[in-house]
């Protein structure tokens, strides 16, 4: 049964600096990173060494602990550099790519026509599988479940989020295909959930043998998180897949083609983007082509990502695996006078949810919000704040609280397995004693995972 | 240039840095950025918080000075109309409260300081909300050194020794004026201390001027009440004794006169003290006798009206919380036992600190309840007992700041039941997915 979900609760930040509708393309960055800090969870094992000649499609790194879940080279090239961090901990896979891209063949397929376990072990076997993610815990999806239910959302609603309809217009025979795949992966439904607030593309619409729902409301309606909630809640024992929508696309190219084909749409946004806009590029690719001569000031912060959940990275960073965004934002490292731009001023430029400052005057004007935390980290105070922007049938501030004293029991009855950290983006995002509360999350998660799962 | 005084780590004064971190802040908002998460953040902090509520608290304090002055002069018979001699009156309540807020923040903000500074955390702002509460809920004329005592207690035994902000158990300024109360009971009620000046030795007041609070009266008239009740009872007893025994009749007849003249005087004195109740309308308006802040539900309606236009404050545990007092206030109308039983139930709500109460003390977040559904129960319980402690324990009128205070520590129970629900949903969806 298709379902139709209405939000009463959620919080659209407007924020300036929305991508225009126009798909530029930049020139194709020399180096390109996989980075296996993208994965949460993952212990990479490499496979290639510094030099190494690789081609789109070849094995950079598999996990330690589920060997057939492999990470491929999105282009072909050589092995530039491993970076590594603390405790030799690998952060990056740099790969300097070749000019023009040379794909390894994985043959072209249909999933519709074949059996279940083929279907499985190509994805495996053709770099497919970190795509998907599972919930609980919001990690690579482990080959070895069965999952009762794939989700995949079709719109992104966070702040200046990347719009599908316009990116993925026109890429139907691969979303479709890559639909046929995830209906192999799963004995339960395929759920592709929709904006019911816009007329979504053909693309969606026309999506065959899957379940079509649409929801509507504020952010976080977009979030797979919120719509699985709404629509097939997760008990203990359960697990569900998602998948981006750009992703399954790729998953369907990959299937259609044979070549492993990263090529995807991002929107480059922020209000110190001097011309916010749509580009193709390649997956795990340098920001730095896309940025130059774009970037406004020179104090600023880039996102690999939105502004609630993506990764601060360098002015010559890499695109994050799962990220379809870039956004750049000032920083806010400046200290504010009490009495103009701090907690005495009139704050007509600060955003808030309460009203304590006069922007509330302007409701709906767009906004340039930088990265100051506003305030200083302190106890809860405040109650009841999180609830409004937080639409699920759970206690958000005593599950954050059971993971700070780490009781297992209580996270579990409070409903730890059916959240992952960034549908509490928006909590964090109000929180008047700046918590980190993703971070919390994604530490109970991660305690979860180890002895429950 | 105040950073050239920010102690190093290596420093001897490096155990100050939490007083210097608290004097920076307050200047400057720190341009800490956010390093993971959320890479945006709202803009409010808890400093706008509390700056919020006091704003909400000035139409109080205003208030209450210059009924602080009125009624002083209201008790040397020399007040006249109200809004007479608006100088003078304001001038004297300034002169009054100032101390008290100064002894109120001086003494709380340094005993925050001293354990900021041995625990190595940096100050946290809920005092700031808390020290100008205390002095609205105070009686005027309470002596400075009562206050820095009960303002140390509550800060300490309150606050500190469960964690600091956030983590207390009972309100500070309740718990700051039920120190006041237990400790120093002749302080805190009584017709002595409501008007300022009046307590002093050899202090003169204007023929017929009682420094009685409405509630004060009503008590009175509850209690000589129960007295006429069991003057009555005996007066039966007696008749039935002269059917049985006429030989006593002379002796058991100047009895019952005597008691009878006892009704008579006692009815008298409610009847008295009945009048004395401020109309209705005084009593929304505030100029009537009780502690400096509390006396005035338009001041207080202003307040609110900032608290919950902002979202500082809960709606939720306001509005169950009148709703409580409404309900219990009209149960004793149909009951009508007593003279303080038969007061309108409107005029319950607006007498005495019900009002503050609602707006400022019940609200707390740190100490009420946590989940929506428990601001409900919790809001509505408080100010259902509030009413009832209030007319049923006669020595004590004030039975908001007791009912807010037992219902702080009963938030948790509330709390830990509606979540109990939240998650036997959660199980009632597995088993039923299961079967």
């Amino acid at each position: 049964m298709s379902k139709t979900v209405k939000l009463r609760k959620g919080l659209d930040i407007k924020l300036i600096g929305v991508a225009n509708k126009s798909k530029d393309s930049v020139e194709q960055s020399s180096v390109f990173a996989v980075k296996p800090t993208d994965f949460h969870g993952v212990t990479p094992k490499m496979v290639v060494k510094v030099g190494d000649k690789v081609k789109a499609g070849d094995v950079i790194f598999f996990n330690k602990y589920q060997e057939d879940v492999k990470f491929l080279s999105p282009v072909s090239g050589e092995i530039k550099d491993v970076v590594r961090g603390a405790k030799r901990k690998i952060l990056e896979v740099l790969i300097s790519a070749d000019s023009s891209i040379d794909y390894k063949d994985f043959g072209v397929k249909a999933a519709e026509s074949m059996s279940a376990e083929d279907v499985k072990a190509h994805v495996l076997a053709a770099g497919l599988w970190p795509l998907i993610k599972m919930r609980p815990c919001d990690v690579v999806a482990k080959p070895t479940d069965t999952p009762k239910a794939i989700f995949v959302s079709a719109f992104d609603s966070s702040p200046l989020a990347i719009d599908y309809d316009y990116a993925l217009h026109g890429e139907e025979q691969s979303f479709q295909a890559g639909l046929e795949v995830l209906k192999q992966l799963t004995t339960g439904k395929v759920h592709l959930t929709m904006n019911g607030t816009v007329s979504p593309d053909v693309v969606f619409t026309g999506a065959k043998g899957v379940e079509l729902n649409k929801i509507s409301g504020k952010h976080p309606a977009g979030n797979v998180g919120t719509q699985i909630h709404h629509i097939d809640p997760i008990n203990k024992g359960e697990v569900v897949w998602t998948v981006n929508a750009q992703d399954v696309v790729l998953m369907g190219r990959v299937f259609t083609t044979g070549k492993f084909d990263m090529a995807k749409v991002i929107a480059v946004t922020g209000s110190e983007v001097k011309n916010p806009k749509y580009i193709k590029t390649i997956i795990g690719t340098s920001v730095k082509n896309i940025l130059a001569n774009q970037i406004e000031g020179d104090n600023n912060r880039i996102i690999s990502g939105n502004v609630l959940t993506g990764d601060k990275i360098t002015e010559d960073g890499y695109l994050g695996y799962y990220h379809s965004q870039i956004t750049v934002i000032p920083e806010g490292n400046e200290p504010m006078f009490v009495a103009t731009k701090g907690w005495l001023g009139l704050g007509l430029n600060k955003f808030s949810v309460n009203r304590t400052y006069f922007s509330w005057l302007t409701p709906n004007k767009e906004r340039t919000l930088d990265t100051n935390l506003n305030g200083e980290i302190r106890s809860f105070v405040m109650t009841g704040e999180m609830e409004k922007v937080f639409p699920f049938d759970i206690f958000p501030m005593h599950l954050i609280k059971s993971v700070m004293y780490n009781d297992l029991d209580e996270m579990e009855s409070l409903g730890i397995y059916e959240v992952a950290p960034e549908d509490f983006a928006l909590c964090e995002f109000v929180c008047t004693s700046k918590v980190d509360i993703q971070d919390v999350i994604r530490k109970g998660l991660d305690e979860v995972y180890n002895e429950c799962l | 240039m105040i950073r050239k005084f920010e102690p190093q780590h290596d420093s001897k004064w490096s155990k100050l840095h939490p007083a210097w971190d608290a004097f920076y802040t307050f200047l400057f908002t720190p341009g800490e950025t956010t390093q993971k998460g959320s890479h945006i953040r709202d803009g409010i902090d808890l400093k706008r918080t509390m700056f919020t509520v006091i704003v909400a608290l000035i139409p109080c304090l205003l208030f209450g000075m210059y009924n602080t002055g009125h009624w002083h002069y209201a008790s040397l018979g020399e007040a006249g109309e109200f809004m007479d001699n608006f100088g003078a009156k304001f001038g004297y309540g300034l002169l009054r409260t100032l101390p008290i807020v100064v002894v109120s923040y001086g003494v709380g903000l340094g005993v925050e300081f001293i354990f900021a500074i041995r625990n190595g955390h940096a100050v946290q702002e809920g005092y700031l909300v808390s020290g100008m509460l205390i002095p609205l809920i105070v009686p005027v004329d309470v002596p400075l050194w009562m206050v820095s005592v009960a303002v140390i207690f509550a800060v300490v035994i309150g606050k500190e020794v469960f964690g600091g902000t956030g983590m207390n158990i009972v309100n500070v300024a309740l718990t700051t004026r039920a120190f006041l109360f237990i400790g120093y009971p002749t302080m805190m009620s009584g017709d002595k201390v409501w008007v300022g000046g009046l307590g002093e030795e050899g202090a003169k007041t204007a023929d017929g001027f009682s420094g009685a609070t409405a509630l004060g009266d009503l008590a009175t008239a509850a209690s000589v009440h129960e007295e006429n009740v069991t003057a009555l009872e005996k007066i039966t007893s007696l008749e039935s004794k002269i059917i049985s025994m006429p030989e006593l009749t002379g002796q058991l007849t100047s009895k019952i006169a005597a008691l009878k003249d006892i009704i008579a005087s006692n009815t008298a004195v409610i009847e008295s003290k009945l009048a004395m109740i401020p109309s209705l309308w005084d009593s929304v308006f505030g100029n009537v006798m009780g502690s400096i802040g509390e006396t005035s539900v338009l001041a207080i309606g202003i307040g609110a009206f900032i608290l919950l236009y902002t979202g500082i404050g809960s709606w939720r545990i306001m509005l169950s919380f009148v709703a409580g007092g409404f309900v219990m206030g009209l149960l004793f109308n149909l009951w009508d036992g007593n003279p303080f039983m038969g007061t309108d139930p409107l005029q319950q709500l607006a007498l005495g600190g019900f009002a503050f109460g609602a707006v400022f003390m019940i609200t707390d977040p740190v100490t009420g309840c946590q989940t929506n559904t428990g601001k409900f129960i919790y809001g509505f319980l408080a100010g259902f007992f509030a009413i009832l402690v209030r007319v049923f324990n006669t020595a004590f009128p004030e039975g908001v700041m007791m009912s807010i205070l037992f219902f702080n520590v009963m938030a948790p129970l509330i709390d830990h039941y509606v979540i109990q629900a939240n998650v036997s949903r959660r199980m009632k969806r597995l088993k039923t997915k299961n079967s």
